[in-house]
């Protein structure tokens, strides 16, 4: 047998899309909700008082990128940490880890299943942002490739939460109290620029900055940060967390007994 | 059900373990050097009270325990260095009801085939949810199904990849008796089909009905693994009580070489003893004639041989006295 088997990787994959659209009110139509909210309050409404925008685009438009970011972040840490967490919970993680399956073949089933959800996500939420707000993109290829890169980073970064979880509170708590308040303040719905010292200093110490700006020129061609410090950073973490479910899986912690 | 008798190929070994050891990180050892060789072709019984260490071995086997100390071998190859070969001709009922209950049971049973790296199979997988009868709950999910139907479901997702061997892990806790003797019909007709089958059971009446071994583990170890036939005929015993019509003072000197006992009023003779092949009953019959030629009448014999459950409660309680190799 190969060290990667294909059908079983595409079998996890399909099982959690299944899942996600299982739930669909939930998965799909609450967080396509939440941020076309967002769009009409910020973007239309306060977006409409704002004279000049930022940094040369319309407020509106500006926001855009943010709230992608948003809710890929969201979306990916969640449903990839939820994907592997409920088998935790239930005890049919029994069934994966006495099949013949790799961390390979894992990893691609449940962080790809997750970083599909976001991207389809992501497409809807783009699609609705244009009911609300004039936006363009630039570098289209790019922003494509940096959704991709963020989705699957994220996506690595659930697994290892659902992983580490053992409640349904722990499992809850980056995403709601991390992850959510680090991407207001990093920058969603302002240019960092605009920020006084010390504070600014302050906020670069933030890496949803990065993820924030780097999506942000892709879109309008200018950002606060470089895109390759945003493209470096990012690669970085998709790196750290590979590294650390291989760790997981040698060892097999939270796992295996 | 009369257990069928192993074929010449049950002799090779499917699955060796040596010196087999679980101590968990609070300190509490589950298993301590087991050996143990499991025969191809037969259907096995891991008898043990709670806490003995089952579910850990089969863990341990499949996967979901990493031991501390020793080896596993299956299909003649370790499981350590082929885990993926091997754990592909392995399959896993466990004790718990744990699968995703939204899913309905043929997706379920599907998607169990496909995780262990195959190709669908639509027919395979009907003629399982039909030996389960399970193919009219196809569409239906598993949460809606009895706890005796959900029990079945993960038989038939653990033996959607065809596999050589398969652990059962208490597969009747909780089932009526109806269900129970259905699905030992089950677990014969998979052995009939070249399944070898390992099963731990709180059920003495199960492994006496379907077992070709069995093994008896206790805190960890392994106290006796024989044939059932010839565990019960080395180990079993014979109990008569014959009430006497008069109270006798003493044994009849005839009787004097049997291993018998006069209660304390003189009217009850107790006998203990035979080797669980016949040889009690024997006696018995023989102490009957014995007394009617003394002319002492007795009016009623109760009389008791021992089951499997007596033997497994006299080696878990008492220890070993007389055990074989785990082999």
């Amino acid at each position: 047998m190969s060290l990667f088997n294909a059908r079983s990787a595409w079998t996890i994959y399909k099982q959690e899309l299944l899942r996600a659209f299982r739930t669909a009110m939930q998965s799909i139509l609450a967080p396509v909700l939440t941020t076309s909210l967002y769009f009409v309050v910020f973007g239309a409404a306060i977006g409409g008082q704002m004279q000049g925008g930022m940094n040369g685009v319309n407020y509106g438009a500006f926001i855009v990128p943010g709230l992608l970011l948003l809710t890929i972040l969201g979306e990916s840490t969640s449903n990839a940490s939820f994907g592997i967490y409920m088998p935790r919970f239930t005890g049919a993680i029994y069934e994966l880890l006495s099949a013949p399956v790799g961390v390979g073949e894992t990893l691609v089933g449940f962080v790809g299943a997750a970083a599909t959800k976001s991207l389809i996500l992501a497409a809807i939420i783009l699609l609705t942002a244009t009911l609300f707000v004039d936006y363009t993109i630039v570098h289209p290829v790019y922003a494509l490739g940096f959704i991709l890169l963020v989705s699957a980073s994220f996506s690595l970064f659930g697994f290892i939460l659902g992983i580490w979880a053992d409640s349904f509170e722990k499992l809850s708590v980056v995403p709601m109290l991390i992850l959510t308040p680090l991407t207001f303040l990093g920058g969603t719905f302002y240019s960092v620029n605009m920020l006084p010292e010390p504070w600014r200093t302050v906020a670069m110490a933030n890496p949803v900055v990065y993820l924030v700006n780097g999506l942000r020129w892709t879109f309008y061609g200018t950002s606060d940060v470089s895109i390759w410090v945003s493209l470096g950073l990012t690669l970085a973490f998709l790196a750290a967390c590979v590294a650390l479910i291989a760790f997981i899986f040698r060892t097999g912690w939270r796992l295996r007994n | 059900m009369a257990p069928l008798g192993p074929s010449m190929s049950a002799m090779e070994p499917i699955l060796e373990i040596r010196n087999l050891t679980k101590t968990y990180k609070g300190g509490f050892t589950a298993l301590r050097n087991v050996d143990l060789d499991i025969r191809k072709g037969e259907i096995f019984a891991l008898l043990g009270p709670n806490g003995a260490g089952k579910t850990t071995l089969i863990g341990a086997v499949c996967g979901l325990v990493r031991p501390t100390g020793g080896t596993i071998r299956a299909f003649g190859e370790d499981m350590h260095a082929n885990w993926r070969t091997l754990r592909a001709r392995i399959g896993l009922v466990p004790q718990e009801l744990a699968t995703d209950m939204f899913e309905p049971v043929l997706r379920s049973v599907t998607h169990s085939r496909g995780l262990f790296g195959l190709p669908p199979d639509p027919a395979r997988i009907e003629g399982i949810l039909k030996s389960l009868s399970l193919w009219d709950k196809r569409e239906v999910q598993i949460r809606a199904l009895s706890g005796g139907m959900k029990r079945r479901v993960l038989i038939a997702k653990a033996m959607a990849h065809e596999p050589e061997l398969l652990f059962l892990d208490e597969p009747t806790a909780g089932v009526d008796v109806e269900l129970r003797r259905d699905m030992w019909k089950q677990i014969a007709e998979m052995r009939e089909r070249g399944t070898t089958v390992i099963l731990t059971t709180h059920y003495i009446e199960e492994a006496e009905e379907m077992a070709d071994r069995v093994g008896i583990i206790r805190a960890g170890e392994i106290l006796m693994v024989d044939d059932k036939d010839a565990m019960m005929k080395r180990m079993g015993r014979t109990e008569a009580h014959i009430t006497l019509a008069q109270p006798i003072g003493t044994i009849p000197e005839a009787l004097s070489t049997l291993p018998l006992t006069l209660s304390d009023d003189g009217t009850t003779l107790t006998y203990r003893g035979g080797d669980g092949a016949g040889q009690g009953k024997a006696d018995v019959a023989q102490i009957t004639k014995l007394l009617t030629r003394d002319g002492i009448d007795y009016v009623a014999i109760d009389q008791h041989e021992s089951s499997l459950e007596d033997i497994f409660v006299t080696l878990v309680e008492g220890g070993l006295e007389s055990g074989s190799p785990a082999a």
